[in-house]
């Protein structure tokens, strides 16, 4: 078997040879061969589809697998057309993504797996690929590595050997390698690893049809094609080699390779452990004997033996196969020096996240304003003249809908196109890196920040966007600040209400009370949810200059999603609410709250029915007042009233579409406490900020 | 005063001095005169006295306008009696539940008189902490294991049998910018240095700060060819030994 496989693989080399590829020493983007190349897209791609329609049809399955942002989204969209979202950020894609390309004669099924660092079952993402890789058995899979950091994909490389899948290596992003000055010998990284290897800059679609003809041949003329996994320094080797056979010997059922569960023996990984210990005491009796004696050879735990030997191995390879160029610093360096300054640093990020707000307001304000004139036809109807089942069916469902388009996704659009591309730019990382110790304050480190300003789009992405996080507690302290973060929504009523009633700069006081409540909030919870903040380790990329294809299919991506969440409850709440409203339930409840109501907030008593359409949408609070009284609110409400209720509107619970996604992902009982806290939140501030402006007017 | 007794009193009033020294120095630089004297409420020209004396015993090198600075043997042995001042608040605090105004002045007596075995074993019940009450840093100990793991492992040797280490182990967090080193200690447990080690930051790995992030931000490094960053929380636990400065980027 080994021998055949040996032979495959010499036979494939050899085939190398004499096709011509894109090699680094040639590689030139501006040669006409190359601009032919970006030409040459893959056109035919299918959208994502679903398992169970394609059963009967054979499909070729190839997984793309590798470390966080080396472009493996960027491959599976230029392959299948998908609308898969990619993003600077570690360890985006949770969720197996799935694609279909028809090459060559072929039906392929291309597979994104998330991306790792090692195949330990330190988190989720880690668990799901060597789980994908072990028990699915995808026919190849593409070893896809950022040519500029090599030694460090390496690592992984070495690792997926040892899982002794087909295997093909796609070194992606020659382009910031040769920005970084590095050049890479990839005929030499072949014979170093035994595996054919092809440059791509997957971004502009080079070297893709070279990657799927490379992936095509395998799959043609090697099906029993065998990987041979790198060899260990002498000590660690001999007692691989001992255990690989000692196992091979008890003819255990384990799925994965034998030689691959040594390792993880010897590397005291608890998963495999327990696998291997429901069938075979005496193995784990052997690894511990054999790890502890690489312990006492080399006086370090065994798991941090065979770390230091595979990144020994990595760095050996790549040192043969790159040579780096002096260069000059590059500009890239230069503004990442710039935007890490310990000055203009701040000024950068505060102008990114700033900017990105002004843009989404300003743009937004635009889209809407359109939107709304051709919406203009849309007037809320009064439910004595027309009957309820019309008002329940126009004023509710089809104004919840109106709302939804004139309100959410003109801010949606322009905020997560924005977003996409400063994050795949790679400013949002530094960004995250000056945050860090302000984010500490409330418990989270500069990764959340990105759920937090997505927060001031739209809270129900922010909330998705939480599994960035490491831990539930990390998670559910995030979704607890955005929850109070100035989404779109409430912008509009403080702008509906305050900006137009009272006056600009009461509006802009409000937006920074809400500002302080978020922090304040976080930092209670985060004193008073148990456990331990998780470290931050990241990944610094190198700055790239983002797609615009990739803005706009991530942007689609997101919104779509969106809309496919919340447009149905906002509609369904909102014609419930109006049915409630027609057949007289509203105005028992609104004086059942009126001891807060008038009370302790010096509001009117309507003012509790506007509260519960305002939990549906938050801009329902001003929909509400103007389906009511009409435009002239001044004539029902005083200013301290409307800062009130624009205030307590604000805080006092997270919308309908919010608990929805909440619900999803924390269960009720996580969703129900925040609900409470904001609850109580609003009506304390509430309550104390009409006390203390009161006076002044 | 009976002669040994005296002596005691030298012996630990030196480690007095060194022990402020190290703490009001921050990244190895000058201490001025009048800080130390207001820090221990010991008149200038006392200390400028004591002062002298530590630099003709080689503690500290001294100059009379600059100020004072540690010696590599005066950062060792103040390193030394700085970790068990702190691991000590931490087991009066933890354990023995003591109020927080007694910490430092109990610590302060109960730590010249702590032997090294009797500080490993402190550490060990402790589970290896990286911070005394105050949210100071412990610094690392010089036992020449590679990570907590090993000494755990190997607690039934002797220190005499495994030896101390000679040089000076810093916390990442604690280097400046482009100061570079070898990894050569990792604090904590198995989970964090699994997950150091999967990022490539390996016992005997090169690494050099980049940029530390003002307001006790996370620190910037440099590993096989990328780019790394690091919370300071997880970087207060990765020590090197320093290998200099290099100036290219």
């Amino acid at each position: 078997m080994m021998e055949l496989g040996k032979n495959k693989t010499k036979k494939i080399l050899s085939s190398l040879k004499s096709n011509e590829i894109l090699k680094t020493n040639d590689y030139n983007p501006k040669t006409k061969k190359h601009q032919h190349r970006r030409r040459k897209r893959f056109r035919y791609g299918f959208n994502s589809f679903r398992k169970k329609q394609d059963q009967d049809e054979s499909y070729i399955t190839i997984a793309l697998a590798g470390n966080a942002n080396v472009g493996k989204s960027v491959i599976f969209n230029e392959l299948t057309g998908s609308n898969q979202i990619i993003g600077n950020w570690p360890g985006k894609t949770v969720e197996i993504a799935e694609g279909k390309l028809y090459f060559e004669g072929q039906n392929i099924k291309i597979i994104d797996l998330p991306g790792i660092y090692s195949f330990y079952t330190y988190s989720m993402e880690e668990s799901v690929t060597r789980e994908y890789i072990a028990f699915e058995k995808p026919d190849l899979v593409i070893n896809v590595i950022d040519a500029s950091v090599l030694e460090r994909n390496l690592f992984f490389t070495i690792q997926l050997l040892e899982m002794k899948v087909p295997m093909l290596i796609c070194i992606n992003q020659m382009d910031i390698a040769q920005q970084k000055g590095i050049v890479i010998d990839t005929n030499k990284l072949e014979a170093a690893l035994k595996v054919p290897v092809v440059p791509t800059v997957a971004i502009r679609g080079e070297g893709l049809h070279e990657l799927m003809d490379k992936a095509v041949d395998i799959l043609d003329d090697a099906y029993n094609y065998q990987i041979n996994p790198i060899e260990y320094g002498a000590e660690v080797e001999r007692r691989i080699k001992s255990l690989t056979r000692y196992i091979e010997s008890k003819e255990s059922e384990i799925e994965y390779p034998s030689r691959w569960v040594a390792i993880k023996l010897l590397e005291n990984d608890p998963e495999i452990r327990k696998m291997v210990e429901s069938e075979s005491r005496e193995v784990i009796g052997r690894a511990y004997q054999l790890a502890g004696e690489i312990e006492k050879i080399h006086e370090e735990p065994s798991f941090a033996v065979i770390a230091s030997e595979r990144y020994a191995m990595a760095n050996r390879i790549s040192q043969g196969a790159q040579f780096q160029k002096k260069l000059k610093t590059s500009f890239a360096e230069k503004l990442d020096r710039m935007v890490t300054h310990r000055v203009y640093g701040y000024i950068i990020s505060a102008l990114v996240i700033g900017g990105l707000l002004l843009w989404t307001f300003v743009v937004g304000d635009f889209l809407s304003g359109i939107l709304s004139d051709a919406f203009s036809f849309f007037q809320p109807i009064d439910p004595q003249v027309s009957g309820s089942i019309v008002s329940i069916l126009w004023n509710g469902a089809f104004g919840g809908l109106v709302a939804g388009v004139t309100l959410i996704i003109p801010f949606v659009i322009p905020f997560y196109f924005m977003l996409s591309l400063i994050e795949n730019s790679g400013i949002l990382t530094r960004v995250a890196f000056m945050m860090d110790s302000a984010m500490h304050r409330i418990g989270l480190h500069g990764k959340a920040l990105i759920p937090l300003i997505l927060g001031y789009g739209c809270n129900v992405p922010a909330i998705e966007s939480t599994r960035i996080l490491e831990n539930r507690r990390e998670r559910l302290l995030a979704a607890f600040a955005i929850t109070f973060a100035p989404c779109s929504a409430r912008t509009i009523v403080i702008m509906g209400l305050v900006a137009l009633y009272v006056n600009i700069w009461w509006a802009l006081a409000l937006y920074a009370i809400d500002i302080l409540v978020m922090l304040i909030a976080g930092r209670i919870a985060y004193k008073v949810i148990p456990g331990e903040t998780s470290g931050l380790i990241m990944e610094m990329h190198s700055f790239k200059i983002p797609s615009l294809a990739v803005a706009f299919k991530q942007t689609w991506k997101r919104t779509k999603s969106l809309i496919y969440l919340v447009f149905p409850v906002y509609i369904i709440a909102s014609a419930l609410i109006q049915a409630l409203y027609a057949f007289g339930f509203l105005t028992p409840i609104a004086n059942f709250l009126a001891p807060i109501t008038v009370f302790w907030l010096g509001l009117p008593v309507f003012a509790g029915v506007v509260l519960i359409f305002g939990a549906v949408r938050k801009e329902y609070t001003i929909l509400m007042l103007v389906a009511l009284f009409g435009t002239n609110l001044a004539a029902v409400l005083t200013p301290v009233q409307f800062i009130i209720l624009a205030l307590v509107s604000m805080l006092f619970i997270p919308c309908l579409s919010t608990i929805t996604i909440m619900l999803r992902d924390f269960g009720w009982k996580a969703t129900g406490t925040i609900a409470i806290a904001n609850i109580i939140t609003a009506m304390l501030v509430g309550g104390i900020v009409f006390r203390i402006i009161n006076p002044f007017f | 005063m009976p002669h040994n007794q005296r002596d005691k009193k030298i012996s630990e009033n030196i480690e007095e001095y060194l022990e402020t020294i190290y703490r009001l120095s921050k990244n190895g630089e000058q201490v001025k005169t009048t800080r130390i004297s207001k820090t221990l409420k010991i008149a200038p020209g006392s200390v400028t006295q004591m002062l002298k004396r530590l630099d003709k015993m080689g503690f500290v090198e001294y100059s009379q306008y600059k100020g004072v600075k540690l010696t590599d043997s005066g950062f060792k042995t103040a390193k030394s009696i700085t970790r068990k001042h702190r691991l000590l608040e931490r087991f009066l605090h933890d354990i023995l539940k003591l109020k927080n105004n007694l910490l430092h002045d109990q610590a302060c007596e109960m730590e010249h008189s702590l032997s090294d075995e009797a500080e490993r074993a402190l550490c060990q019940v402790l589970e290896h902490p990286d911070k005394c009450p105050d949210d100071y840093l412990i610094p690392a100990c010089d036992l020449p294991f590679a990570s907590c793991e090993e000494c755990m492992a190997r607690r039934d040797e002797e220190i005499d049998q495994v030896g101390k280490r000679s040089e000076n182990l810093v916390p990442i967090m604690e280097l400046k910018d482009k100061q570079q080193g070898k990894v050569s200690f990792i604090r904590g447990d198995y989970k964090i240095i699994r997950r150091l080690l999967d990022m490539g930051i390996t016992i005997g790995a090169k690494i050099r700060v980049i940029k530390v992030a003002p307001l006790s931000g996370p620190v910037e490094v440099a590993i096989r060819d990328s780019k790394l960053v690091i919370g300071r929380d997880i970087a207060c636990n990765v020590f090197v030994e320093l290998t200099g400065e290099e100036n290219h980027s």
